[in-house]
């Protein structure tokens, strides 16, 4: 048991929780700092005792689950494979007083080459069932107990025994598909009950996804949801490349959180290379961001009204939101904002020209989102379809770990803008804003805390601009940058909380890349919501959680 | 419904003339890149997504941009290559031939010849020309199109629906979006065809009746973009099923889109 000299200064409450975290493991481990000075990581020497010291993290603590990071480090001198299990502060109000601080705890396991296995988390955490069923597919490290061990990121054909984000694994080689059968899907099952398979291709212009409903007459009994077919290999794909080549990898992991995502690998590499980036960009990215959010709430609302089949609120929406990706293009030259951000800074400015234009494009966006919402609360026709549809209720929404628009419209107050500061929301004085939340739980819910969302967004982004002063745009990073540090950020993206985890090799190259899309935390909860609805209303519980596919599959 | 009516004559007719009138990309957009010949061509690992190539023989150092798998990123334009390679306003690059979306020019030659490879070596656009030719003849104007997403980043799907917007409105041109593949002239294909999609892939092009056209919409459909080849991706959509008509961009602005989709039915010129 060893505490290092940085623990050894801190506060009582800081003291305590490392003092528990070494009690749960019965004193066989390790308690230091990092990645960031205010994070803790604590050294599993037995993985056998990880229950217990996640269960203190959960109960005791006021932690929630983050996500699982695994990593191949055989040819390190360690000679092991690493499991490291990451905590965040949970919501306020969720069970006992949130520790407010921006920090994360890691639980670090080592595992046996030779054995790779680890205890499951999934029965005590839901949220951690898809990260382990990951981890399992792409390195190979089996989490025992698990109760749902299916394949998920791999498909039908896979060759058994293969684990690609091994670092022996050759990520060139295309291997073959394999006979197989056909994927066990969960089924409800008894009289009168239909199974309804949908997709992987789906009839409108959207993205890929296998949904398999079972019901019993119009209402949705269960439903088996199997994403990952966009699966490109994109995690595997950054390794070894230097980190602005693969800045523009993570810029394209998923088009419309092109910026979050491009912003939360730019902030991870810039706590490597231990840079502060100058004020004005910070303040460019930050109003990049509350632009991503805007044209995708807005065009989000549309969608659903096109749920509903409410056409006049679906061509608003699109109308609305296709001037924003105009205004996007005429600032960074790109409908996505994609070029603006990049590693220590931002590549454009925005003149004061382009500033005049943003203020009136938010402005007659304002007025025509305030239309569009009182249309449609008018409407009993649409608010009949969208109350009480698609319930997600709070403590669901809390085991799930869920992030974003959908926890924020389940009552839970979360928002990485405030709870992970990043861009110039991390300065002193920065704005302050209010974080929406609604108990609603339902679709009325979520389309609500959009529209309440886009009028905080559109008020930020005018205080944004008025703290803009001249300065520069980028700082240096050092080439080649240190390795071994590892980089952990969090965004939040249009979606909910993002979180990059990053680290680099010996030569200043990419080593492991990780993202924790909030679409991947939130899509069990579209599963859930969609088993309180009858069938034909899925494509509106669907677009009032809006997820990606892509940010999940990478 | 009369609050609807009254907005909907306030807010007038928003849909753009395109084709009908050119359109004009904003300043900063960043279109084709265009290679000044005999100068200092930047290096082909600048380019993150594999685009820049470069091969030596007896006339010099020759570069060339695959503008199939070019990301638009305008990197190869900034410093120290500005000048060498600048970011053109061309958005209109839709292409029958993968051979026609290559650029090549003669580095570091103060002549600036252009290689000879710059002469078009176009062979007269076999099956592709036919199968639109034929879906002009059988169908007219009208066409109808079948979305299929082999693994995209989203990016190209958004743009797509988008030509559904009141503000491209895509049907005055009498093209359409449908549910089935079984009653679409054609599909446009977005993503790099992943491993995981290629199956269904096959199976929905393959569902779509002859005479079909097959479009390749951004840079991943078109070469596998800056995803590439890998375990979980095949690396564009022509190296599972013969392609017709690639439209490069990452991903390409509606207008971009509809050009392709217009040259597909051989309603307007390819690039050339």
């Amino acid at each position: 048991m060893r505490c290092c000299g940085a623990l050894r200064r801190s506060s009582l409450a800081e003291r305590a929780l490392v003092e528990a975290l070494l009690a749960s493991v019965g004193g066989a481990g390790e308690v230091e700092p990092g990645p960031r000075a205010a994070d803790l990581t604590l050294r599993l020497g037995n993985p056998s005792d990880l229950l217990a010291a996640a269960a203190v993290l959960l109960s005791k603590h006021a932690m929630a689950f983050a996500t699982v990071v695994a990593t191949d480090e055989t040819a390190t001198p360690s000679g092991d494979m690493k499991v490291r299990y990451v905590f965040e502060p949970a919501a306020p109000g969720a069970g006992v007083a949130a520790i407010p601080a921006d920090r994360f705890v890691t639980l670090l396991v080592g595992v046996d080459p030779a054995c790779p296995e680890v205890p499951s988390l999934a029965m005590a955490i839901p949220a951690a069932n898809w990260h382990e069923r990951e981890m399992q597919d792409l390195f190979g490290i089996v989490p025992v107990g698990h109760p749902d061990p299916r394949p998920l990121v791999v498909h039908d054909g896979w060759p058994p025994g293969v684990f690609p984000l091994r670092k022996s694994f050759d990520a060139s080689q295309r291997l073959p598909v394999l006979a197989a059968d056909e994927f066990p899907h969960l089924v409800a099952e008894g009289e009168g009950v239909f199974e309804i398979p949908v997709g992987p291709i789906h009839a409108g212009i959207i993205e890929p996804g296998h949904f398999r409903f079972t019901s019993v007459g119009e209402s949705v009994l269960h439903l088996d949801a199997r994403l990952f077919y966009t699966h490109r290999g994109l995690e595997k794909r950054m390794e070894g490349l230097s980190p602005l080549d693969a800045f523009y990898v993570a810029e394209r992991i998923c088009g419309v959180c092109s910026v979050a995502h491009g912003l939360g690998y730019c902030e991870a590499l810039e706590q490597i290379a231990g840079v502060a980036v100058p004020p004005r960009a910070r303040l460019l990215r930050s109003i990049a961001l509350e632009l991503e959010r805007l044209y995708n709430h807005i065009g989000d609302i549309g969608n659903v009204c096109a749920g509903a089949a409410f056409h006049y609120g679906t061509a608003t929406g699109l109308r609305l939101r296709e001037r924003l990706q105009q205004l996007n293009e005429r600032l960074a030259g790109h409908r996505f904002l994609r070029g603006l951000v990049i590693p220590g800074g931002t590549r454009l400015d925005l003149t004061n020209d382009l500033l005049g234009v943003l203020a009136a494009t938010l402005d007659e966006t304002r007025a025509g989102l305030a239309t569009l919402m009182a249309r449609i609360e008018a409407n009993s026709s649409i608010v009949d379809r969208l109350d009480d549809t698609g319930m997600l209720p709070y403590q669901a929404a809390l085991d799930l770990a869920i992030a974003g628009v959908a926890a924020r419209a389940s009552g839970v107050d979360r928002d990485a803008r405030r709870d992970h500061p990043h861009g110039a929301l991390a300065d002193p004085g920065a704005p302050r804003f209010e974080v929406v939340t609604d108990p609603g739980a339902d679709v009325m819910a979520r389309v609500s805390v959009r529209a309440r969302e886009a009028d905080v967004s559109i008020r930020l982004v005018g205080e944004l601009v008025r703290r803009l002063e001249a300065g520069p745009l980028q700082v240096a990073l050092a080439d080649p940058l240190p390795g071994g540090r590892i980089g952990i950020s969090a965004i939040e993206s249009p979606r909910g909380e993002a979180l990059h985890w990053l680290r680099l090799d010996e030569r200043g190259r990419v080593d492991r890349y990780h993202l924790r899309s909030p679409s991947y935390q939130n899509w069990p909860a579209v599963a859930l919501a969609a088993e309180t609805a009858i069938v034909p209303d899925f494509p509106l519980v669907n677009k009032s959680f809006e997820l990606c596919y892509s940010c999940t599959d990478r | 419904m009369l609050r609807i009516l009254v907005d909907a004559l306030r807010t007038g007719v928003v849909t753009i003339r395109y084709p009908a009138a050119p359109s004009d990309p904003p300043e900063r957009f960043r279109g084709a890149p265009v290679l000044s010949p005999g100068s200092q061509l930047p290096p082909p690992d600048v380019c993150p997504a594999g685009a820049l190539s470069e091969r030596i023989d007896t006339s010099g150092r020759h570069v060339a941009l695959d503008l199939a798998r070019c990301i638009f990123c305008g990197r190869c334009a900034e410093a120290p290559w500005t000048g060498a390679i600048t970011m053109g306003r061309d958005f209109e690059l839709a292409a029958r031939h993968r051979a026609d979306l290559r650029l090549e020019v003669i580095a570091d030659d103060a002549t600036g010849r252009a290689p000879e490879a710059m002469v078009p070596t176009l062979d007269p656009d076999a099956e592709a020309a036919q199968a639109a030719a034929q879906i002009h003849r059988v169908l007219g104007r009208s066409l109808h199109l079948r979305h299929l997403d082999a693994g995209s980043c989203n990016a190209c799907d958004w743009e797509l629906s988008t030509l559904l917007n009141p503000v491209y409105d895509v049907r005055r041109l009498g093209i359409d979006f449908v549910a089935s593949p079984r009653h679409a002239d054609g599909v446009v294909v977005t993503g790099p065809v992943t491993r995981n999609l290629e199956t269904a892939v096959r199976r929905t092009i393959e569902a779509v009746p002859e005479p079909r056209i097959v479009i390749a919409l951004g840079a991943c459909a078109a070469s596998g973009g800056i995803v590439g080849e890998s375990y979980a991706s095949a690396g564009g959509v022509d190296r599972v099923l013969p392609v017709d008509v690639y439209i490069p961009g990452c991903p390409p602005r509606p207008e971009a889109i509809l050009f392709g989709i217009l040259v597909a039915v051989g309603r307007l010129e390819a690039r050339r």
